[in-house]
């Protein structure tokens, strides 16, 4: 058995999507993250069954109104969203046909896939928008599979990734955080596309590095398109990517009997004992930062693993770097009131923290 | 972050509480001022579902949207906020002074200003889209919004820009005042729930803050599970009172929250600068008011290209005085300019009061000063130097070496042969000088809109308020 599939054990693996693997690229130099992933573990139910469930959660409203709108933009054959890409990328008007590729049934959706692409980029079918084509990405040897909202194909001979959001753009400006989360998961299927076409010996780069974003524009439900520019986020995805094919180097140094399985019984509940699975876990290592509060579903499990440590990690990063690297608050916290001496290459940073030390003990006294 | 911020945190962690960063209170905090908890439907992108108001922590004003989705009911939420607050708002015209102003006519300023309180950013962030989405209405034809609609949109519009605006109190949001005035054992992402730092700062670090069973999100957002347990159902059975009481449950502890949050600012004494501050804010608030007074147009979606230099000159000049303003507010905020070497404290050691420069006509006095410090001094021989002191007083540093400093004084010591009493501090007085001053900017040169360059898409239109606008979409 592949050393990932024992990690995993007999828990069921978790199929990564687009968003999972945008994700990967938030905090690159987490090893436990990685390793997880790697191997497809579902993190969601080994943080609850560790007693740390992920603070996330969706709500319905949000849920139902992102359908209702993404169907909206879809009706019809795509009408609408049509109608913005001619207006958005000049597509000319009567070259325009709809191909949904659910249509064909689940399992061979990929081939279909594979074979209209094949087709598009061969300059047969042209000019035709496909809905629900299914993409695979190889992560750390796994195949997943992704699904994007539509991929256009303009007659200029370039495929463009569509990406339907329900997050508002007003008067022309939307929540940066959501574009960039946007931005992110669409950089995936680029990708994924990209990917696609070297495979069939096309040319990769008839993939557009600018993404089509639709939303709904200010208070309504009327959708406006925009082009963002993804080269950014592919660099960090590919960077990342590769990193993750490394992962036998992160293995090597696992205890041979280490496995993240949570032993599901036969309803499927897990069933490990948590003590034994929290040590598992443990022996790896973890980069805990406060932005994995809103990314990462192990988030509470790693922090309260940095607080029991007494990391300065919990602080986030401007506090890290501004005490150089000391990664320990009582090794920070002793340096500033003397107790310690610093190491070598610590001068600095233990001469500003006694510097600090002695302001706010005089300025507070 | 600060060094000194950061080692602040460290304590914070080691102690189980939340460590003062400054020794007063930076903030304006009015006698009477207005607590606003909005919350919003989640998905939607300004669609209200609730707001808690009022100005006596006794009587919350609870006003619900009893059918979030249905479009008329959400305009007469808007009325009723507007029957709410623009009493509160418009109240403060009542009372005014009449300030004298060179090349200009005098105007008339309120001697007091409205105050509105929300727990968070993202409460800042959802009353400048509520503003948006009702300043453009029309209270008469096709589509008619109650009375008072779009006035609140106006005010809701310019309360938001204002909170952008640094060192002002018109609009404050607790989580970020608690913050300039204590550091959490806790990173500054954490520090945006408002029941999570208020623990830090009383009783300790709890967990239970982020439990939304226990301490509802500060809004606008609301918890998921309770949208899917309790809102949604609610929606369903159609009973408007039910819906009330869920949403009471999710605003009441934060509305405490954030009375908790105003009573420790209160207990701050306030920095010498506030009320210089606050005046700005008077002066603009009385602006606004005259403003809207003559008929002036809603705000434009965005600004031209003139009007959008000129903000952010404007805020880039006010984000520089209130940074030295706070240092020379407050002697724990100077110290992160004293660790970085941009300011010195120290004991008074020798003085040279009658010491002059040059000759004859043009012979000044120059009084000479000279401090013993510990803290490392990088000001170069030359520089301009303020001190807290005195506060009208300039200085130069002469020379810096082995913890001596020696200074001269250049102005604010009277315009005698001898220093006027008490100008030249004496022997044994402690003094703290900084390079850092607040010296006047004039406003950036930029031409009038209408002669906006080509280059920035040429004079902008004035704005029209179209029919269009009026009726927009809020589904």
């Amino acid at each position: 058995m592949n050393r990932l599939d024992a990690l995993r054990g007999t828990t069921p693996p978790k199929p990564h999507d687009a968003r999972a693997i945008a994700a990967l690229a938030a905090n690159p130099g987490c090893s436990r993250r990685a390793l997880m992933d790697g191997a497809g573990i579902d993190k969601e139910a080994l943080a609850r069954h560790l007693g740390h469930p992920a603070p996330f959660g969706q709500s319905p409203f949000a849920i139902t109104r992102g359908n209702a709108f993404e169907a909206l933009v879809k009706a019809d054959g795509c009408a609408e969203l049509i109608r913005m890409l001619r207006e958005l990328l000049g597509l000319p008007i009567d070259e325009v046909a709809y191909h949904d590729v659910e249509n064909v049934g689940a399992h061979l959706r990929h081939t279909h896939t594979r074979a209209l692409i094949d087709r598009a980029a061969r300059g047969e079918g042209t000019g035709t928008v496909y809905d629900h084509p299914l993409f695979t990405l190889a992560i750390a040897g796994h195949t997943a599979y992704l699904e994007p909202d539509v991929v256009a194909f303009q007659l200029g001979g370039r495929f463009h990734i569509v990406e339907i959001k329900s997050f508002a753009v007003v008067d022309g400006q939307a929540d940066p955080a959501a574009v960039a989360a946007a931005a992110r998961q669409a950089a995936v299927y680029v990708l994924a596309l990209r990917t696609l076409l070297e495979e069939l010996g096309h040319d990769p780069l008839r993939v557009a590095h600018d993404v089509v974003l639709v939303c709904p524009e200010n208070f309504a439900n009327r959708p406006v398109a925009t082009l963002v520019d993804v080269r950014r986020q592919l660099a960090v995805l590919r960077r990342q990517l590769a990193r993750m094919t490394s992962l036998d180097r992160l293995l090597a140094a696992l205890p041979e009997d280490v496995t993240f399985d949570l032993e599901p019984d036969d309803d499927g509940r897990p069933a490990r004992p948590v003590a034994e699975l929290a040590d598992a876990v443990r022996a790896t290592e973890a980069r805990y930062a406060p932005e994995c509060l809103s990314t990462c579903d192990l988030c509470f499990f790693c922090r309260d693993e940095a607080r029991q440590e007494g990391a300065s990690d919990l602080l986030g990063r401007d506090v890290r770097d501004a005490l150089g690297g000391v990664a320990s608050v009582r090794e920070a916290l002793a340096l500033a009131d003397g107790s310690r001496a610093p190491e070598r290459g610590q001068e600095e940073i233990a001469r500003l923290l006694r510097g600090a030390e002695r302001l706010r003990r005089e300025c507070l006294a | 972050m600060s060094l000194l911020t950061s080692l602040a945190r460290l304590r914070a962690i080691e102690r189980g509480r939340a460590q003062p960063i400054a020794t007063v209170r930076h903030c304006h905090l009015s006698a009477r001022p207005m607590v606003f908890i909005p919350l919003k439907l989640s998905g939607e992108a300004a669609a209200p579902l609730a707001a808690m108001l009022g100005t006596d922590p006794g009587e919350p004003r609870l006003l619900a949207v009893t059918q979030p989705r249905n479009r008329d009911l959400r305009f007469a939420w808007a009325g009723e906020l507007a029957g709410a607050l623009l009493p509160y708002v418009t109240g403060f015209m009542g009372e005014t002074e009449t300030v004298e102003r060179r090349n200009a006519d005098p105007y008339e300023r309120a001697l007091d200003a409205p105050q509105l309180i929300v727990p968070n950013r993202a409460g800042v962030a959802f009353t400048r889209l509520l503003g948006r989405s009702t300043r453009f209405r029309r209270t008469d034809g096709p589509f008619p919004v109650p009375e008072g609609v779009p006035l609140l949109g106006r005010w809701l519009t310019y309360f938001a820009e204002r909170a952008a605006y640094p060192g002002s109190s018109l609009m404050p949001a607790a989580t970020d005042e608690l913050g300039r005035h204590w550091a959490s054992g806790q990173s500054a992402l954490e520090d945006a729930n408002l029941a999570a730092l208020l623990a830090w700062i009383t009783e300790g670090p709890d967990d239970a803050a982020e439990d939304p069973l226990i301490w509802p999100p500060a809004g606008p957002a609301t918890d998921p599970g309770f949208d899917a347990e309790v809102l949604a159902p609610a929606m369903e059975s159609g009973s408007a009172e039910r819906i009330t009481e869920a949403l009471r449950t999710q605003l009441e502890p934060t509305w405490r929250l954030v009375w908790r949050a105003i009573g420790l600012l209160r207990e701050l004494t306030p920095g010498a600068s506030v009320a210089q501050r606050w005046e700005h804010d008077r002066a603009s608030y009385s602006g606004m008011s005259a403003q809207l007074a003559e008929g002036a147009p809603p705000q434009a979606r965005r600004d031209g290209a003139v009007a959008a230099a000129a903000r952010l000159a404007r805020m880039e000049r006010a984000q520089a005085a209130y940074e030295v303003q706070r240092a020379y507010d407050d002697p724990l905020v100077m110290a992160e300019y004293r660790l970085t070497g941009e300011a010195f404290a120290g004991e008074v050691v020798d003085t040279a009061p009658d010491h002059t420069e040059g000759e004859g006509r043009s012979r000044k006095l120059r009084p000479l000063v000279t401090v013993k410090t510990d803290d490392l001094v990088r000001i170069a021989p030359g520089s301009a130097l303020g001190t807290p002191q005195r506060r009208g007083q300039g200085a130069e540093l002469v020379s810096a070496r082995d913890g001596l400093v020696t200074l001269k004084i250049t102005k604010g010591m009277g315009r005698g042969r001898t220093p006027a009493p008490g100008a030249v501090p004496e022997v044994g007085e402690r003094v703290c000088y900084s390079s850092l001053t607040d010296d006047f900017q004039g406003a950036a040169a930029l031409p009038e809109p209408e002669e906006t360059p080509w280059t920035h898409g040429g004079p902008p239109r004035p704005y029209e308020p179209t029919d269009e606008d009026a009726r927009e979409e809020w589904s």
